[in-house]
């Protein structure tokens, strides 16, 4: 064991101030945290040379974002540190819930067989930005991450930004096609473009403090409602790598933050949960909690993503989740502009696909914030309810909300989606499921690491897709890969031809489709009108 | 809106008199935040007893109408 060592990431002299003339950029990314540094994977990996600025000079000190569901773990997966992610969390599927002293329940996420990645797994965000930026180093001549470089100004012009930027050697200028904004919560570059949230504030202060010691919890998430140990609401505690547990304390409206973070105010608060075991305060934090977005995600040039475009309260894991959903949304569409296989059509599809995102994760979000925060005495004495009922009725229980987890969004509706016919199988919008295969020359592998990163069909089970569509397909079923346990067929069915997103998101599915039929959800899933010419 | 919750709808079957006091019987002796988290329960129970979220949605836009 040992404590995180933040290690100083080295500033390098940018060409700007040595006199060499700079590139034409195409993507400038504020922020290397997991949005940043994400998109910037995926932009690379889709081959568009990015440049990442970020204010500091190391990772998240803190542990922050630390719950990592499945669907960010299969997007990580693509690109290139999901199985590291894995190998480092804890992964975890019991959560239990106590009301006072009394247990009410316990619930088992009870992951399904057949996916590569776990339900859940806990990893502090330090790793995973250490993960990324080790991630970056694979690609040299795309991605050039610039620490100690802060974004002071911003000026948007018709075919692109300028932006000027401070760092230890002084200041320059660089100009780009696109900006992306991934510089969190705090975003400066919205603050330079005087954008503002919209949305619910809430009044209540939690604090959250990262423990560590030797101790024998389990891998469980455990919540308190009223809890006996300390005056708050609630308090939960949670298991991270390296023996560091998260606590957070909920502490009332009118808790001061400065006289809260006092280590001589935390370590009492912490003795009554961990008892007299020996433990060391890593960091500690005192929040409000917001529940607010930017109205649009997309402003001419400048494009946002994660915690710049939306916050939420942390109960749910929807943060950092949701944000990694944006960079998985955004970077194939990113690229197919910057290629000039697209236009602002399919950038617009980014804001509509992720406000939508955000909303869905708002609302989750805000429902958890208010169950946990009742507002008088009428919410105190439903919740109280509630959570009487909950010991023995199962419905109560599905009342109880500490956080609803972060599910995958379904895109379901939107514009780039062609509606299926029917219902059999998988719908468009959802994320393609995950499913264990053999391939033809006997090696297991799963659907989603088939798919990887670009277009696909999805043959399953004796259907052929119309000739001359110029996608690469993978078949299930007879002559492909075979279905091992039979996932693939229970997730996806039978005699279905699926239309698959750069996302993994399935763009349309067919069961007797003509090769015009193919080609225009493939044209739609572009964002191409009929009018647009074909993408070489 | 559910036929149950229809102004005409009677699904007491003659016995509108012998729940109003098991009602009553229930609170009695209660204090009032007792009454009030028992009245949240039953509140609670009910509207998983009927088994329609349209209709559980329908009867508190219904109650909150008598409010008039």
């Amino acid at each position: 064991m040992g404590r995180y060592l933040h290690k100083r990431f080295p500033y390098h002299t940018p060409p700007e101030l040595r006199g060499e003339p700079p590139p034409p950029y195409q993507v400038v990314i504020i922020g290397a945290g997991p949005v940043g540094l994400a998109a910037a994977i995926d932009l690379a990996i889709h081959n568009i040379p990015v440049v990442v600025l970020d204010d500091s000079d190391r990772v998240s000190v803190g542990s922050r974002a630390i719950c990592w569901a499945k669907r960010t773990l299969e997007i990580f997966d693509r690109l290139g540190i999901g199985e590291r992610m894995v190998a480092k969390g804890v992964t975890w599927q019991v959560g239990r819930l106590f009301h006072g002293e009394r247990e009410v329940y316990a619930f088992d996420l009870l992951p399904e067989a057949g996916h590569k990645m776990p339900a859940f797994i806990n990893l502090q965000q330090y790793y995973v930005e250490e993960f990324l930026v080790e991630r970056c180093a694979d690609f040299p001549n795309l991605i050039d991450l610039r620490w100690n470089n802060k974004l002071v100004s911003v000026e948007q012009q018709e075919s692109g930004v300028t932006i000027a930027v401070e760092t230890p050697d002084g200041a320059y200028n660089l100009t780009a096609a696109w900006l992306v904004a991934c510089d969190g919560a705090r975003s400066r570059t919205r603050a330079l473009l005087g954008l503002d949230f919209t949305g619910r504030v809430f009044e209540e202060r939690f604090l959250i403090a990262d423990v560590e010691m030797k101790a024998d919890f389990p891998s469980e998430r455990w919540f308190w409602f009223e809890p006996t140990f300390h005056t708050g609401e609630s308090a939960l505690l949670h298991k991270q790598p390296d023996d560091v547990y998260r606590i957070d304390l909920q502490l009332g409206p009118d808790a001061d933050p400065e006289e809260e973070k006092k280590p001589e105010r935390v370590i009492p608060r912490i003795k009554t949960i961990v008892g007299d075991r020996p433990f060391e305060l890593d960091w500690v934090s005192v929040y409000t909690f917001q529940c607010r977005r930017l109205e649009k995600f997309v402003h001419g040039r400048v494009i946002f993503a994660g915690d710049s475009a939306h916050i939420v309260s942390p109960f749910g894991a929807r943060g950092g989740n949701g944000g990694i959903q944006d960079a998985d949304n955004l970077a194939w569409k990113l690229a197919a502009v910057v290629n000039g296989e697209a236009g602002a059509a399919l950038l617009a599809t980014y804001d509509e696909e992720r406000t939508h995102g955000a909303d869905e994760n708002i609302r989750h979000s805000a429902r958890s914030t208010n169950f946990m925060t009742p507002k008088g005495a009428t919410e105190r004495v439903f919740r109280r309810a509630v959570l009487d009922l909950a010991a023995t009725h199962i419905f109560a229980r599905r009342m109880v909300n500490s956080g609803r987890l972060s599910a995958p969004c379904s895109l379901a509706g939107h514009a780039l989606q062609t509606p299926a016919e029917d219902t059999n199988g998988a719908l468009p919008g959802q994320v393609c499921p995950d499913a264990p295969l053999i391939s033809p020359h006997g090696e297991n592998v799963f659907l989603l690491t088939l798919l990887g990163n670009d277009f696909k069909l999805l043959a399953l089970f004796g259907i052929e897709p119309p000739p001359g569509i110029g996608l690469p397909l993978i078949k299930i079923g007879p002559g492909g890969y075979a279905d091992r346990d039979g996932f693939a067929e229970a997730r996806l069915g039978r005699g279905v031809l699926y239309l698959i997103r750069p996302d993994q998101h399935i763009a349309a599915r067919f069961t007797a489709p003509t090769a015009s039929d193919v080609a225009r959800a493939l044209r739609r899933a572009r964002g191409l009108t009929p009018s647009d010419p074909v993408p070489a | 809106m559910s036929t149950r919750l229809h102004p005409s709808h009677d699904g007491m079957a003659g016995r509108a008199d012998d729940i109003y006091e098991a009602l009553l019987a229930a609170h009695e002796g209660l204090t009032e935040p007792e009454s009030a988290a028992l009245n949240a329960r039953l509140i609670l129970l009910l509207l998983n007893a009927l088994s329609d979220p349209e209709a559980a949605l329908a009867a508190i836009a219904a109650a909150k109408g008598s409010e008039k």
